[in-house]
């Protein structure tokens, strides 16, 4: 069965040495179609069709399967994803090659290979004693595998022949490389471009817009005129970075500027620093998060960042002129020396790190043009040109785009079309956007995942039963917002024998259903949270197992992870025990609800009871909490209203804070910190825990300075301090100042992050004033407490460790995802409750409401309207208009307008209303109403005039 | 560049082998008629040469000699020209010294060593080439020379070795699945009985997993048996031939 074959290499490793390797070729390596008689029993994962029902190519009308070449596969892949392409038979030497070039192509092609009904297969050519091709003197390695991948195709069309007499079964080699066709047409192989195939199927016009345009020759109808300068080789890019001529750092576009960007040196902590690069030909091609070399310009043309804001809408690129005309405009505004930043340019990308972008087509004003502009969503972003058959249809959709390339001489980068998501403004295509910009992984849970849960009917087994106490007897209840169905935590007050109360604090035993290592789990791992935007739910963990098995719903039987103290009744804990355990919830409660229950005289129940007992010990622990340093920190919240039907929000109410919450989330913290601690006790180096760390005290000048303009005084040397300063800010004229402080309190924070124990010695919780602290109590929604789950498992000696549960390495990589998914997770659903909030205006109309005055800058002021937690800006100057004087004081925070003087805190009225004019960033756009400034703010009586007059009069950006 | 691929998602590894296959195995013995016995062994391309002298008389210092049983004495090198790069010293380095007390353990458990009280066996392993699984291709070769020397046996000892990648077990790993820095084990078993005779493991393997990487390097030991037996019972049909018998 083996062929054995040895064979010699030659290598550079310092010097030339002499490597001696075996090869093995093997006859038994199967063709991949199935039904093949010839190897039969080879066959192993997705196989070809016997008789592939392509889609009708009018180049190939017989039954075929495709044979891509490296380049292909590199560049088409959007192409080979479609479902209209299947049989596609990849070769090893082939994957080999992309593998070296490009990881995330060569995981999305084995993303495709995975699928069944794509039927690719990956034949191991290499290692096939038919079609295994040594290297030959004078030949080069690229070279060398064409040839390789030329004779795996003949065997195929050799082998397919021998299948049977009559079957006209072929393999098409697809090629972009001449040189490459003309060679195989010549030994009698079937060979297109990529071009041509899917040109050819007529049945998939829309597949040709997916292809990738890579302009060579003849294809770029733009003048040759270049535009930038020639990216330097990696070769010479390394060598001045090790010289020290170049900076390496990660580009980073601006938002406001699409003229101006910054680099983010890479390296130690005191170099780290930015450069400022401005004008397109400074920054040469590179796009946002890209990796790139910079070269420092000499002093004298260094310039301070910009405060202009610039859009990109030229949609010409002739205008070379007013491109100039725009940096210098940039220029003028360096204003003194101490502003200037140290600028540069790029001279070369590293690392390309393009994804593929949301946004609107800008159809091309030429009617029967094919080439159309793109504008990404996100404003950092460059407008890209691809090219396009179908644009009337996409006009006024969201679609997805790749960039392809920038050549040197074009104004905008060169892209594909992908996919159509949707209308613009439609809810499910905008949350779609809002999803796919902020990275949340929101397809379907694929069948391996599924294949992982346990069977229905479910029930608790004997199995299960083992290092599980059975706490059905005892009066659990849970307490949760109205319409939650993944309850993860229930809780318990009991009085015990010896007049001390027994407390307990019981988990959804997530762990139990998630094993580690498998589909499920690594699906988990990957999504590391639960997204809620405002009318949807993106799962961490599917449906059955989060809003049914795990969610600890009354009056059946959970299995559950619990946390069970004695306490006396100062809310000492005597005794901490951790236990897994099966409970029978005896209710679900809504915060309201369990409120109503404490309150009434007559309710005498066991659950009540129990609701009291934990309240009370609840309000002690809050109060230590508080004398330790705990902050109280507000965020303006709303929650919507929606139309059960239509789902649009119709009305929005901030939340309200009952005793109820706080008693849940005093016993969920206090659990967190006794898991914390058992875990860190137990695994020193590899504990997953939570930290937020103290803000250095710069972040606090803003607060402080605000405070100062109410005569108050917030002392931020430590967090007691400031808690304590906070309570004490207090103005009885103005009864919301509080709310106001804490609000921009909450701004100067840090962000809190996971952590492995064995990476890090600071452990301490700023926030919660606690020294060691993580996340144990939401495991239907956050993956990093299920880690948790299973280390303190591991801990009780309730169920077996695996190796990479005590890896802190794998640890750190966990954390960090988890850590992104959260950031990104937040941002989500900050963009859909923007959404939201601009739906409901939309159907609101115009209204105006009171605000008060947050921040105060340069040209506008950011107020926030207690209504709706809404925070807006009111822009003072606009471009086509005479400005308003205005003077800023950056001491205290204050701006005067003609005679107007706005402090910060200062109580206004504003006209809140959509703005739609741009249908790609939908706005809120605010303007003043009261107090009145001739010229500059607007009457209510405006609303009802005719449109063009409102125009004139609003202000904005 | 991406790092080397041990195992493809097709199954099979750099040198077209799948994960439980081993290299090509070929062997001799009696390849010298000076010595008692003698074998040589390929295993692709790790090439051991070994030779085996005894039982006899204590060498050297009498005081060594064991009342119950023979002393087994091995002696480990590697030939100057047996890797990329020439090496300074054939013998007597750490390396060296640890691979003779392995192979010492190893035979002190498969011979019958109380057959031949106050006595000497002396082993010579050499390696001209190495690729990977040096210690099972001596341990193997020695085997075939022990037998050669008709001393007697509890049973054959064959060795391989297994590594771990990607969650699959591979057995007989090559010098570039050794140079990748998984865990490594080699296991000698005398395959009759299934006992084991040496058991050793580099780097750190989670002792789920162990189990399985103990079943492929026991099953592939197996597998070596099957050969060497097949080369035995070759050797002893020539040799009785030229008997004449």
């Amino acid at each position: 069965m083996l062929k054995s074959k040895t064979f010699l290499k030659k290598t550079r490793a310092g010097g030339v040495m002499k490597v001696v390797r075996e090869h093995y070729l093997r006859d038994d390596i199967g063709c991949g179609a199935a039904g093949c008689a010839a190897c039969s029993g080879a066959q192993e994962g997705p196989a070809l069709e016997p008789q592939p029902r392509d889609p009708a190519s009018s180049l190939c009308p017989l039954p075929h399967y495709l044979l891509p070449d490296t380049n292909v596969l590199l560049h088409q892949i959007d192409v080979l994803e479609d479902p209209a392409i299947r049989n596609v038979i990849v070769l090893q030497t082939v994957l080999h090659e992309v593998r070296n070039r490009s990881a995330p192509v060569y995981k999305r092609i084995r993303d495709v290979a995975s699928h069944q009904e794509k039927h690719f297969y990956t034949f191991t050519n290499e290692h096939h004693r038919e079609t295994y091709v040594e290297q030959e003197k004078g030949e080069n390695a690229n070279d060398r595998n064409d040839r390789a991948i030329r004779v795996a195709v003949k065997w195929y069309n050799e082998h397919l022949k021998k299948l049977s007499e009559d079957s006209q079964l072929q393999v098409i080699f697809i090629t972009n490389d001449r040189k490459n066709k003309e060679k195989a047409i010549e030994e009698g192989i079937p060979a297109f471009t990529c071009e041509e195939y899917v040109k050819s199927l007529t049945a998939n016009p829309e597949l040709i817009d997916r292809l990738a345009c890579l302009s060579e020759e003849g294809k770029e109808i733009e003048s040759g005129r270049i535009i930038f300068s020639e990216h330097l080789p990696l070769s010479k890019l390394q060598q001045g970075i090790k010289s020290g001529a170049y900076l390496q750092g990660t580009f980073r576009a601006s938002r406001e500027n699409y003229l101006e960007a910054t680099v983010w040196v890479h390296g130690d902590d005191e170099e780290n620093k930015e450069i400022i690069l401005q004008g397109l030909k400074n920054l040469n091609r590179a796009i946002h998060e890209d990796i790139v070399a910079v070269e420092l310009l000499p002093k004298s043309l260094w310039v301070a960042p910009s405060s202009v804001v610039l859009h990109d809408e030229g949609p010409t690129e002739e205008d070379a002129e007013r491109e100039e005309e725009k940096e210098n405009l940039l220029k003028t505004k360096a204003v003194n020396e101490s502003m200037l930043k140290p600028t540069g340019r790029v001279v070369g990308i590293i690392k390309r790190n393009w994804r593929p972008y949301c946004g609107m087509l800008s159809r091309s004003d030429i009617k029967e043009s094919r080439r159309h502009l793109f504008t990404p969503a996100d404003k950092r972003i460059p407008r890209i040109r691809i090219e396009t058959r179908q644009a009337s249809a996409l006009e006024g959709r969201r679609i997805i785009v790749a960039v392809d390339g920038w050549p040197k001489n074009s104004r905008y980068p060169n892209g594909h079309f992908v996919r159509n998501l949707g209308d613009a403004g439609d809810k499910e295509t905008e949350t779609e956007v809002l999803l796919l910009e902020h990275d949340v992984p929101h397809q379907a849970f694929s069948q391996a995942v599924l294949s992982f849960l346990p069977k229905m009917p479910w029930s608790i087994t004997e199995n299960d039963m083992k290092n599980r106490e059975d706490l059905r007897h005892l009066c659990v209840c849970s307490v949760d917002p109205p319409g939650c169905t993944d309850i993860d935590d229930a809780l318990h007050c009991r009085e015990l024998k010896n007049g001390n109360l027994e407390v307990g604090v019981h988990i959804a035993d997530v762990s139990h259903f998630i094993r580690p290592g498998n589909a499920l789990d690594q699906e988990s791992a990957r999504r590391g949270t639960t997204v809620y935007l405002c009318e949807k739910r993106i799962d961490m963990v599917p449906e059955l197992l989060s809003s049914n098995l795990c969610s600890l719903r009354c009056n059946v039987d959970r299995l559950a992870f619990s946390c069970i103290w004695e306490m006396n009744h100062k809310a000492e804990i005597l005794k901490t025990r951790f236990t897994k355990s099966v409970i029978n919830s005896k209710a679900s409660l809504t915060y309201a609800e369990a409120q109503m229950r404490i309150d009434s005289a007559t309710m005498n129940d066991d659950i009540t009871t129990s609701l009291r007992g934990l309240n009370r010990l609840a309000k002690i622990l809050k109060k230590q909490r508080i004398e330790k340093g705990a902050l109280t920190l507000s965020s303006p919240e709303v929650r919507f209203h929606m139309d059960s039907e239509t789902h649009d929000p119709i009305d929005l109410q901030t939340k309200e804070l009952r005793e109820t919450n706080s008693m849940v989330e005093e016993f969920m913290l206090l659990a967190n910190i006794s898991v914390a601690k058992k875990i860190h006790e137990e695994f020193s180096e590899h504990a997953l825990l939570r930290k937020h760390p103290a803000p250095p005290p710069s972040n606090y000048e803003i607060l402080v300075k605000a405070a100062k303009s109410k005569n108050l005084e917030i002392r931020t040397d430590t967090a007691k301090s400031l808690a304590d300063s906070l309570d004490k800010a207090e103005c009885p004229a103005f009864p919301y100042l509080n709310t106001l402080l804490r609000i921009l309190a909450t701004r100067c924070m840090m962000q809190a992050v996971y952590f492995c124990s064995g990476m890090d010695n600071d452990f301490h919780h700023y926030g919660l004033a606690s020294p060691i602290y993580t996340h144990f109590t939401s495991p239907i929604r956050r993956y990093a407490d299920i880690i948790v789950h299973r280390l303190l498992a591991v801990a009780i000696g309730a169920d077996s460790t695996y190796p990479e549960l005590t890896d802190k390495h794998k640890l750190a990589d966990i954390c960090k995802n988890l850590n992104f998914r959260h950031k990104m997770a937040q941002y989500a659903q900050r963009a859909s409750v923007a959404f939201h909030t601009q739906l409901f205006f939309k159907s609101k109309g115009i209204v105006s409401e009171d605000a008060y005055i947050l921040f105060v800058r340069k040209n506008a002021i950011v107020v926030l309207i207690p209504k709706y937690g809404l925070e807006g800006t009111v822009f003072f100057d606009e471009k086509d208009k005479s400005k308003p004087r205005l003077t800023y004081d950056d001491e205290i925070p204050s701006l005067k307008i003609e005679d107007t003087v706005f402090h910060i805190f200062d109580k206004v009225k504003v006209k809140i209303m959509l703005d739609s004019s741009n249908l790609q960033h939908q706005k809120i756009r605010m303007s003043l109403v009261e107090p009145q400034i001739p010229g500059i703010s607007t009457d209510i009586s405006d609303m009802d005039m005719s449109e063009p007059e409102r125009k004139k009069k609003k202000y904005g950006k | 560049m991406a790092g080397l691929e041990l195992l493809s998602d097709q199954g099979y590894r750099v040198d077209g082998r799948r994960a439980g296959e081993l290299r090509k195995i070929q062997a001799r013995m009696g390849v010298f008629a000076q010595a008692d016995g003698s074998a040589y062994i390929e295993q692709g391309n790790t090439k051991a040469l070994a030779v085996v002298y005894g039982p006899h008389e204590i060498r050297g210092s009498r005081a060594r000699a064991l009342p119950d049983r023979a002393l087994v004495n091995c002696q480990y090198s590697s030939a100057t020209f047996s890797t990329g790069e020439r090496k300074r010293r054939p013998h007597g380095d750490r390396k060296s010294c640890e691979m003779g007390l392995q192979l010492r353990q190893t035979f002190e458990a498969a011979i019958l060593t109380q057959l031949h009280p106050r006595s000497q066996i002396d082993i010579y392993v050499q390696v001209l080439q190495a690729d990977g699984g040096t210690y099972s291709a001596c341990v193997n070769a020695a085997t075939l020379a022990v037998l050669d020397a008709g001393i007697p046996m509890r049973d054959f000892v064959c060795a391989c070795s297994a590594g771990f990648v990607d969650g699959t077990a591979l057995a007989d790993l090559s010098h570039v699945e050794e140079a990748a820095g998984g865990p490594q084990l080699a296991l000698a078993l005398l395959p009759a009985s299934g006992q084991i005779a040496l058991l050793e493991m580099d780097a750190r393997l989670h002792e789920d997993h162990l189990e399985r990487v103990l079943e492929t390097a026991s099953r592939a030991a197996r597998d070596v048996h099957t050969l060497l037996d097949r080369v035995v019972r070759q050797h002893v049909c020539e040799a009785s031939l030229l008997l004449g018998d």
